[in-house]
């Protein structure tokens, strides 16, 4: 089974080589980048918008609270692809101009983030016990200082594993992008094998066994830092 | 007078005992326990005696010596080494009740899974252990519903129904808020009277004068001293254990009268 | 808003959203045996095989499932391995899934006290028997949240299958946009079915969530 990946015969070279043919692997590493450009300015994007939102939640209002409430409930419920459809193809037809495909992935994936950030957000905040605030109340810090020396920081703590996390999952998921017409590294993966169609018919096997590990080698290291982060941090 | 043949229960020879850093805890013990016997051991922290339980209830490896139970190896992960060992009871420190069941499902679990009893007689023995604890209005509630005293009251019957040749305690009231003590020390001396046989670890100094027939005081892994009640807690043979007494004279302090 | 539309193509969703589901019930099963055996195999620390769970933990939680389904589906036939897009959703599906349930099971099971192992060891029940009566129903019960919350994320990871060629939801969708230009109607059913699947699931994830956060105060 395997003997056709090394196999060579007289009109065909080994399947491995297609990666060095051309400049076929500069163009998946360029792929992969359009990938990671959308999701790292979501990140970007949904990091400060994420902890306005948090804030935001903590409000008592029903006003607030309806709101907030049904737009993370509403962000959590449905498939991130689903929401890419809607941005994708419904801006076009409702508000009557037409989003690229990787502004329609920014601009979905700073929603999520911004949701789900959001939500780590009041729950870190809301996790920190009363007692904290009350202690440092009782050695007459102002309620600043409560902020500033007591709640912030073990807030931070518990937000930077869980927010990584949260990064790698963008990532992942922006890999959706190749379904509304975006040019990433799938689609990058499948110009290159229809390109080589006749020279590599078995190309496939190679291309997306190396974007599966082009991923892994993005992701793994980000959550097994997230992973350190964890036990490191941890109050 | 006739002679009493007392025959040897449990038998220690030699244990040897240390951590994977390969610190020793239990250095060359050896001991015997006869039928009826009560013994208590006695030690400051971290001495091993807890750890020597353990070690016979199979909870723990060893690394040379032998134990056994009326001659039979009890040592090991062999399936007749696990069979003889079910004739052990053992309570912990902590509660370690079954949280998901109810008390009456804590005592039939081990009886029917084990020892393949019927429920009905299974049940019945319950009903009648928990009546001894004054627990029979519990048998319903979950563990959460306990309070630490119950819990550890249970814990003791629930050993029972296996009906065990020896009983382990380990600090069974040292987690126990003051006044739960005296309930659950209650039991095991009730226990001691109808002649079951125990090895008991405890801090309890008053109760362990008035339980042991036997008291064995270890330091460093090492059985140091093998003393009768009445000579341990008056004039003990050793100066370790001199030390040790007059250091709990202290802590104990409020216990006195007991 | 063409209602007529709306009506003509309801069977249409109709269908795709059981073939959604179908492949989910699948693939969740699957996930959920993959997750128990691969739990208990790091729980008992087994040698050898406790490495091979914790890679495939790893690859599976580091790669989009479309990655994944496109190497079945499109790089495997080049082996000479060809499944349906059906079975390829399936076998996908599951591959992530068994990772994310693995650690649900895992979480669960870590959180039982050795003490509780001891004290029914130490009443002579079996390693099974240990497991069966005292580890795994309390390793549950802490569970189940994650194991409802992983179920919403695969069903909602299903919508992926339009990448190779399945007829689902989204498929449906963008084929209504593609050939009618009905947008409105379209992505409104395409909304309204994933509300149908998940939101009952979510709500009971909600409410077993903080049912626990009770119990454990």
């Amino acid at each position: 089974m395997f003997n056709i990946l090394l196999s060579a015969n007289a009109e065909k070279p080994p399947v491995y080589t297609i990666l060095f043919a051309g400049n076929n692997f500069q163009r998946l590493l360029w792929g992969l980048f359009v990938t990671l450009r959308v999701s790292l300015i979501a990140v970007l994007l949904s990091l400060p918008l994420g902890i306005l939102f948090g804030l935001f939640m903590r409000r008592k209002d029903p006003i607030s609270r309806g709101i907030s409430q049904l737009y993370l409930a509403f962000i959590r419920i449905m498939p991130p692809l689903v929401l890419l459809f809607l941005v994708y193809f419904g801006t076009a037809r409702i508000a009557g101009f037409h989003l690229s495909g990787e502004a329609s992935g920014i601009l979905v994936f700073t929603l999520w983030g911004t949701a789900e950030m959001g939500d780590l957000v009041r729950a870190a905040i809301g996790s920190i016990p009363r007692h904290q605030k009350e202690s440092g109340r009782s050695l007459g810090l102002s309620s600043w200082q409560i902020y500033r020396y007591i709640i912030i920081p073990q807030t931070v703590r518990r937000l930077i594993p869980l927010s990584i996390n949260l990064i790698t999952r963008m990532i992942k998921t922006t890999s959706l992008i190749v379904l509304i017409g975006v040019v990433e590294v799938l689609k990058t993966g499948q110009q290159i094998i229809d390109a080589n169609r006749f020279q590599y018919p078995k190309a496939s096997i190679v291309i997306y066994t190396v974007i599966f590990f082009l991923y892994f080698i993005v992701c793994f290291p980000i959550s097994q830092l997230g992973k350190y982060l964890e036990k490191k941090l941890k109050v | 007078m006739e002679e009493i043949v007392q025959e040897q229960l449990l038998e220690i020879k030699d244990l040897e005992k240390s951590y994977e850093d390969d610190s020793p805890v239990l250095k060359d013990i050896s001991l015997s326990v006869k039928k009826g016997e009560v013994v208590v051991l006695l030690g400051p922290s971290g001495c091993g005696k807890s750890t020597l339980l353990r070690t016979i209830m199979g909870l723990e490896r060893i690394q040379g010596g032998e134990i056994l139970l009326e001659g039979k190896n009890i040592v090991g992960k062999s399936e007749e080494a696990r069979k003889e060992r079910q004739n052990l009871g053992m309570v912990f420190q902590s509660y370690d009740l079954f949280p998901h069941m109810s008390i009456l499902e804590n005592l039939l679990l081990a009886p029917m899974k084990v020892q393949g009893r019927k429920r009905e007689e299974a049940v019945q023995e319950a009903r009648e252990l928990l009546a001894r604890v004054h627990l029979s209005d519990k048998e319903n509630a979950y563990p959460s519903m306990l309070s630490g005293g119950q819990k550890q009251r249970v814990a003791i019957i629930r050993s029972l129904m296996m009906h065990p040749k020896l009983m382990l305690f380990d600090e069974v009231t040292a987690a126990l808020d003051p006044e739960m003590v005296r309930e659950v020390l209650d039991v095991v001396m009730e226990l001691s009277e109808q002649g079951l046989t125990m090895l008991i670890v405890t801090h309890e100094m008053g109760f362990a004068k008035a339980v042991a027939d036997r008291v064995l005081f270890l330091e460093g892994g090492k059985i140091l001293e093998e003393n009768t009640p009445e000579n341990f807690f008056q004039k003990p043979d050793t100066e370790r254990a001199q030390q040790f007494l007059q250091n709990f004279s202290y802590v104990s302090h409020r216990h006195v009268g007991r | 808003m063409d209602i007529a539309f709306i009506k003509q193509y309801i069977p249409m969703y109709v269908e795709a959203g059981k073939l959604t589901l179908g492949i989910a019930f699948l693939g969740i099963l699957f996930s959920l045996l993959i997750g128990f055996a691969a739990s208990l195999i790091l729980y008992y620390k087994l040698p050898i095989w406790r490495r091979v769970v914790q890679i495939y933990v790893e690859l599976s939680r580091n790669t989009p499932l479309l990655v994944q389904l496109f190497f079945l589906y499109f790089g495997l036939p080049k082996l000479g391995i060809r499944f349906s897009s059906e079975l390829c959703g399936v076998i996908g599906l599951s591959f992530l899934g068994g990772a994310y349930m693995t650690e649900a099971f895992r979480s669960g099971l870590s959180t039982v006290q050795k003490i509780q192992k001891e004290s029914a060891q130490s009443l002579g029940l079996s390693k099974g028997q240990i497991m069966r009566y005292i580890i795994f129903p309390q390793a549950l019960s802490v569970s189940i949240p994650a194991i409802v919350a992983n179920m919403i994320f695969l069903i909602k990871e299903t919508s992926v299958f339009s990448g190779i060629a399945l007829a689902d939801l989204m498929f449906v969708s963008k084929d209504l946009i593609g050939l009618y230009y009905k947008t409105e109607e379209a992505l409104l059913m395409l909304v309204i079915s994933y509300l149908i699947m998940l939101l009952p699931l979510s709500i009971l994830g909600n409410v077993l969530e903080r049912r626990m956060r009770i119990s454990y105060v």
